[in-house]
């Protein structure tokens, strides 16, 4: 008896399978005269840890100058900065929770890889459906490449935080002890591997990092996988259909044997748990040679002030290269080198009370003044070409950026089903390190990335 | 039949809160659990506003899935060598060891296994990532090879061990009481006729506590399996070597967000621990 009524009750709340799903709208007018308001803005930065930088200016500058605005138009605001200095997995899994139980932030930085997941999920809205008219001067400064970092399915969802993109950093005081030019340019994958075991005869020295394995999540795909998939000439998403197990894949994953297999990389760093923490500290003892990376590394991790594994010669040790095809002409678009960009997003919680003051806090985020600011002194590829224009020019490897790696780069398909093709990449790349063929890894992955995606998506 | 004289309106008037509470609780998150288990529910992408209802098609992947299956043996090692035989064996030993020595020392034993106990987990994994960490480990510099990185060389050992250092203090308080529950005059007879320690233990004190090994074995056995402290040493890797269920379930809940599957995952693990708990039940009732 009490069986059956435990069963009926499941049934009846299958039935009604629309308990799970979301259902909220607002009115973009609602408190939009209040005299006094609180707003929140969530970031993945830490004073003292963390994107310290950008914590620093957002509670330093931001809060206290617009407060201070506000109040001249008679508004007391209440700025609060929600601090996080988490793994980016983790600091996404609580934004999404957040958003999902109706709480989080007013203004919430997140990864533009993940507004696709999470305007399907109904967690984020389109911008003129939360805050109404979207009107901004600040949007002609703004490229489109970069725009559409914040745009889904044709539709735009917040405000791009910049750019980037990857290079190949080395240590040159390395090199030149390994007998290599301290201005080395690679021309194909065999050239970095010659470097490596170059490098090899070097004691306590790991040649080369080369982000493998599902410890270091996204960053295996983005400073790994991809960058070497660009270089061996297809993108992971083409024509509607991921890659699955093709030539390329394979020769991505021969790549990672030959380094890993070769003794040219620490295969136990990229099994820790803070696996790519460590890669940083090594690198910024000199202890580590190539290391595959975004230009994140050197503006916030070897930087000499504030990073969080600071080079005092920083300017002087640390070089960088553009990533090499397999071999020349071999990578995207015919391309001799390949890089990967991507960027943050802020958008504005569609739970927020205050959706009017929540754009304009936006706004005021990304005005010439405030982004120019953030940078406290130091170059970054804002989202604003004004402030770019700027800033670039005192920063020899931002302009290498800027000048040399945008107009080669490639972005990643903004697609939900994205990060599930991430977690089998990273897989297969764990396989590898952990000695499995990369026949083996590929035939594996090709299995997950079925499952995951369907058959009829796989390429 | 009415013993207690409160009549039935007045006796679910005393027991409603407690219901309450249960029910909110626990019988709520317990339904709601088998509910999204029978969904395609996830954190984010369309599934998570529009979640269809897939049946028992979740179970059946779970039990196709060979990192359920790796994380099932894995979870059984880790009870088995972790509680069912170190926490127990250790903690007895040391009850049985600590009887006969001076008060002051036993004291001073006892604190430091209860100190292990009743740290907060994040200390406890904290400390012993300083331990077992590559380079700068104490165990690594201790023993003379500081490149050996302990928790990825050896996770399953790593944690095991780790637990038996964490849990010992429950076994050991409640042998304690439980051997001064054995009468004197029998191991004071044993002792006569000159049966060795392990005789005693074996003929003299264990029909004594057998209870007490059965309710301990199965709290801890309980306790270790829905363990999460996995996690914080070893995150279940590398390479999922180290992934026990509450582990991989945390993984499937919220890194892969497929709140779903692993709400399904959870009910195994809840049926795993029901299994286990009436097997020792059945033991106890047989005894009595």
């Amino acid at each position: 008896m009490r069986r059956t009524a435990g069963l009926g009750l499941l049934a009846v709340c299958g039935l009604l399978a629309g308990c799970l799903g979301q259902t909220q709208s607002g009115d973009q007018a609602r408190n939009a005269d209040a005299k006094e308001i609180t707003l929140t803005i969530v970031a993945n930065a830490v004073s003292g840890g963390k994107n310290a930088r950008g914590a620093g200016w957002l509670r330093n500058w931001v809060i206290p100058r617009f407060t201070e605005l506000q109040k001249a138009k008679g508004v007391t605001a209440t700025v609060e900065f929600e601090q996080n200095g988490a793994g980016d997995e983790d600091y996404k899994t609580k934004v999404a929770l957040d958003l999902k139980t109706g709480g989080g932030g007013d203004v919430v930085e997140i990864d533009g890889i993940w507004l696709g997941e999470f305007a399907q999920a109904g967690l984020i809205k389109p911008l003129d459906e939360v805050v109404g008219s979207t009107d901004w001067d600040g949007w002609e400064q703004i490229p489109d490449a970069v725009q559409g970092l914040g745009e889904f399915g044709g539709k735009r969802y917040g405000v791009p935080m910049g750019t980037d993109g990857r290079v190949l950093f080395f240590n040159k005081k390395l090199l030149a002890q390994a007998g290599l030019p301290v201005e080395w340019q690679p021309r194909s994958w065999q050239d970095v591997l010659d470097a490596g075991a170059e490098l090899k005869g070097l004691a306590g020295v790991t040649p080369i990092q080369l982000n493998a394995g599902t410890a270091m999540g996204e960053a295996t795909t983005m400073q790994g996988v991809l960058p070497a998939l660009a270089g061996a000439g297809r993108p992971i998403y083409e024509n509607g259909k991921w890659q699955g197990d093709s030539a390329q894949v394979k020769d991505v994953l021969e790549l990672y044997r030959k380094v890993y297999g070769g003794g040219l990389g620490d295969p136990v760093l990229q099994q820790e748990v803070k696996g790519r923490d460590r890669s940083f500290q090594l690198f910024s003892e000199n202890r580590i040679g190539i290391l595959l990376e975004s230009d994140y590394f050197w503006r916030s991790v070897v930087e000499p002030r504030n990073g969080v594994a600071r080079m005092a010669d920083r300017d002087t040790a640390v070089g960088w290269a553009l990533i090499p095809a397999r071999q020349a002409g071999a990578g995207v678009g015919g391309q001799d080198f390949v890089s990967m960009s991507g960027g943050g997003v802020r958008v504005v919680n569609p739970n927020t009370r205050y959706p009017k003051q929540a754009w304009e806090f936006l706004q005021f985020l990304n005005s010439a003044e405030a982004v120019e600011e953030s940078l406290a002194g130091t170059a970054q590829l804002t989202q604003r070409q004004d402030v770019n224009d700027k800033v670039l020019r005192g920063d020899p490897m931002l302009t290498f950026v800027s000048e040399k790696v945008l107009p080669i780069t490639r972005y990643r398909p903004g697609l939900a089903d994205y990060p599930k093709v991430s977690a089998a990449l990273q897989q297969a790349t764990a396989d590898v390190v952990a000695g499995r063929s990369p026949d083996e890894a590929a035939g594996a992955y090709r299995a997950a990335l079925v499952k995951a995606v369907g058959e009829g998506n796989v390429g | 039949m009415d013993s207690s004289g409160l009549g039935v309106r007045r006796a679910v008037g005393f027991v409603a809160p407690a219901l309450l509470l249960i029910g909110v609780f626990l019988v709520f998150p317990a339904l709601w659990t088998l509910y999204i288990g029978i969904t395609d529910y996830r954190l984010t992408g369309p599934a998570a506003a529009n979640p269809r209802v897939v049946g028992v098609d979740n179970l059946v992947e779970a039990v196709r899935d060979p990192l359920f299956t790796n994380s099932v043996w894995l979870t059984a090692l880790f009870v088995l060598g972790s509680a069912v035989v170190g926490q127990n064996v250790l903690g007895f030993g040391l009850a049985w060891l600590l009887r006969t020595v001076r008060p002051g020392v036993r004291r001073l034993v006892e604190g430091l296994v209860l100190l292990s106990w009743i740290l907060p987990g994040t200390v406890v994994a904290y400390l012993w990532f300083a331990v077992l960490s590559r380079d700068t480990g104490t165990l690594g510099l201790l023993l003379g090879s500081p490149e050996t990185a302990w928790l990825v060389r050896y996770p399953m050992t790593s944690l095991i061990i780790f637990n038996v250092w964490r849990g010992t203090a429950f076994s050991m308080l409640l042998y304690t009481s439980a051997l001064a529950a054995v009468p004197p005059s029998q191991l004071e007879t044993a002792r006569l006729v000159g049966a060795s320690g392990w005789q005693t233990v074996r003929d003299v004190v264990f029909p004594h506590i057998r209870g007490h090994v059965l309710t301990n074995t199965l709290l801890i056995s309980l306790w270790t399996a829905n363990d999460f402290t996995p996690f914080l040493l070893t995150a279940g890797g590398p390479d999922h070597r180290s992934e026990v269920l509450p582990v991989l379930i945390y993984r499937q809940a919220l890194e892969s967000g497929q709140l779903g599957y692993a709400s399904a995952l959870s009910i195994l693990l809840l049926v795993g621990n029901l299994a286990i708990a009436l097997v020792y039940l059945r033991l106890l009732r047989r005894r009595a």
